[in-house]
């Protein structure tokens, strides 16, 4: 008796649980398709990103300024262009040093400005209510009709008109025209999940707007501010056009002005203008991934309303 | 209100200082005559619409891939951001090398591995325009692939899991759920991104150069080559001017699309 019992019940468990593992069969195969569908995916991704810097990496470790080597790997690698960069040893990167200060400069500039322009103008828009303030924050999107190279011959006659060609601040004030509509339009979005109850209770309080401002408004802004200030700065460090047509003496030049006269000469040594760039792109990166987690943060903007 | 102010004497003057540069009519007859130009405005054409699009949508479907919650794909994202944080001076010369002919990169990579004979990619225009446009879609991916994992992290996740009971999972979910959701951020960014790659200089500067003899322009560089190369400052604004009449009507789309309201990025 207990035997036939022992016999039927596991008969009956494992037909109750053969579909089961059947389905889970296909399961676990269908996620070991997918699985081997995102390692392919990470590894185009890994490709696509890394040919380029791998390129710029190959020919700053060339020992002579050849890009002509047909292999794709230097035959003897060596680290002297990076030290030729740090030492300012060429003829092209006398003034090295200064430059990159320059553009840490007009780096630091844009943000500044492009963060205290924009939080002011979307305060003013967004919290204060002021009449017309939605016709302001058009007309900043109005700016990008134009797009900013279009209006670079109109800016550089400007500028002379001004008397500010050679100066950094020319610059910093055409980056932070470019970066404030979209700061502006990232700044309201990311204001509208700030009660403005809070505001209320302030002035109720006895608190002045500016006060509002600088004790509420912006502490509780700090995630879409270093958002937008990253994107500032990156946009300064990466941005040519402007930096080229208003700054050409080699005391005001900024690095990638510098490195774009490499391409005037016929025999400029390309490893030494690849060891610039590396050496150029460390601060953004750096700054990138001390950001990184914020930065997310700052562009989810409140959330879509389902 | 210092924004006013700005926007006063960098945008407002230059834009009426442009407009009055170009206001001869004489000019776009000259412009138009020029062959030069209607091979540029064809190039613009194709370098935006291809550009912005093919970048849009593999930012979309990338943003879906990175929200995987595997810690080399946490890993790949800080890699693949690279392109973003690069400057984009060196990276666009790096592309200019990498294609240079049999001895740039990419074609010493075919012979290596797979015995081909690449082309000499800034012989032929049409290779030339792809290649800006990759080396344009290569630096700007980052940017909007973090935008559309921020507009999807967004999403509540209840929806996505009340979805799920229903039993819309996987391509069904991403279709009815979650791109419904996203299509508002998706128009009002693809309609900025167009905004901004109409104006790019950058990329055809330094990747193409414009070569071979300048067929591979867009408005921006052949713009520029009248004002600074041909000393015809007024003709450079009117070549880039006649983009404007196809600017206004998207950047009306886009204010309406952001009035429409709860456009979050």
């Amino acid at each position: 008796m207990t035997v036939a019992v022992n016999d039927a019940g596991p008969t009956l468990a494992t037909a109750a649980v053969r579909a089961p593992t059947e389905r889970g069969r296909r399961a676990r195969r269908l996620r070991r398709w997918k699985e081997t569908g995102a390692l392919g995916i990470a590894v185009l991704v890994l490709i696509w990103t890394l040919v380029p810097v791998y390129n710029i990496f190959m020919v700053s470790l060339e020992s002579k300024g050849d890009v002509f080597t047909e292999t794709i790997w230097p035959a003897r690698p060596s680290l002297d262009s990076f030290w030729i960069v740090i030492t300012q040893g060429y003829w092209y990167l006398e003034e090295f040093w200064h430059q990159f200060a320059n553009s840490f400069y007009i780096g630091v500039g844009t943000v500044f400005f492009t963060l205290v322009i924009g939080s002011l103008a979307s305060f003013a828009i967004g919290r204060m209510r002021v009449r017309y303030g939605w016709l302001l924050s058009n007309m900043a999107l109005l700016t990008y009709v134009i797009p900013a190279s279009f209006l670079a011959i109109p800016f550089y006659r400007i500028m002379q008109i001004y008397g500010l060609t050679n100066n950094l601040w020319s610059v910093i004030a055409a980056e932070v025209t470019f970066a404030t509509p979209y700061a502006i339009f990232i700044f309201q979005q990311y204001g509208v999940s700030i009660p403005i109850e809070l505001d209320e209770a302030a002035r109720i309080d006895g608190a002045s707007p500016f006060q509002v401002y600088w004790k509420i408004y912006l502490p509780l802004m700090a995630p879409a501010l270093v958002a937008v200030g990253t994107y500032a700065l990156l946009l300064a460090w990466n941005e040519y056009l402007y930096q080229f047509l208003l700054l050409s003496s080699k005391h005001s030049m900024s690095v990638p002005v510098a490195l774009a006269q490499f391409l005037n000469s016929d025999e400029a040594p390309w490893n030494y203008m690849m060891a610039t760039a590396i050496v150029y792109a460390i601060p953004p990166v750096a700054i990138y991934y001390v950001f990184r987690r914020r930065m997310s943060a700052g562009l989810t903007m409140g959330g879509v309303k389902g | 209100m210092p924004y006013a102010a700005v926007f006063a004497a960098f945008v407002v003057f230059p834009v009426g200082y442009g407009l009055w540069m170009a206001r001869d009519p004489a000019l776009y007859g000259e412009l138009v005559a020029e062959p030069r130009y209607a091979r540029t405005a064809i190039n613009t054409l194709l370098y935006v619409g291809f550009g912005v699009n093919v970048m849009m949508f593999s930012a979309l479907l990338l943003s879906g891939f990175f929200l995987r919650r595997q810690w080399w794909v946490r890993v790949l994202l800080a890699i693949f951001l690279l392109c973003w944080a690069l400057p984009a001076v060196p990276a666009f010369i790096s592309f200019h090398w990498m294609l240079i002919g049999e001895q740039g990169l990419v074609d010493s990579l075919l012979r290596e591995l797979f015995g081909l004979q690449g082309p000499i990619w800034f012989n032929n225009s049409w290779l030339a325009l792809g290649s800006n446009t990759i080396a344009y879609i290569w630096k700007w991916l980052p940017f909007w692939t973090l935008v559309f994992i921020a507009g999807r992290l967004a999403i509540p996740q209840e929806i996505c899991e009340a979805a799920a009971i229903d039993g819309a999972v996987g391509v069904r979910l991403f279709l009815h759920v979650v791109f419904p959701l996203l299509a508002n951020i998706y128009v009002v960014c693809t309609l900025l991104a167009t905004l901004w790659t109409v104006g790019d200089y950058t990329t055809v500067l330094l990747v193409s150069m414009g070569a071979p003899a300048r067929t591979s322009d867009v408005l921006a560089t052949l713009g520029m080559h009248y004002a600074f190369d041909a000393a015809q400052p007024e003709l450079g604004v009117a070549a880039v001017m006649s983009a404007v009449p196809v600017l206004v009507p998207l950047a009306l789309i886009l204010m309406r699309r952001l009035h429409l309201g709860e456009v979050q990025l």
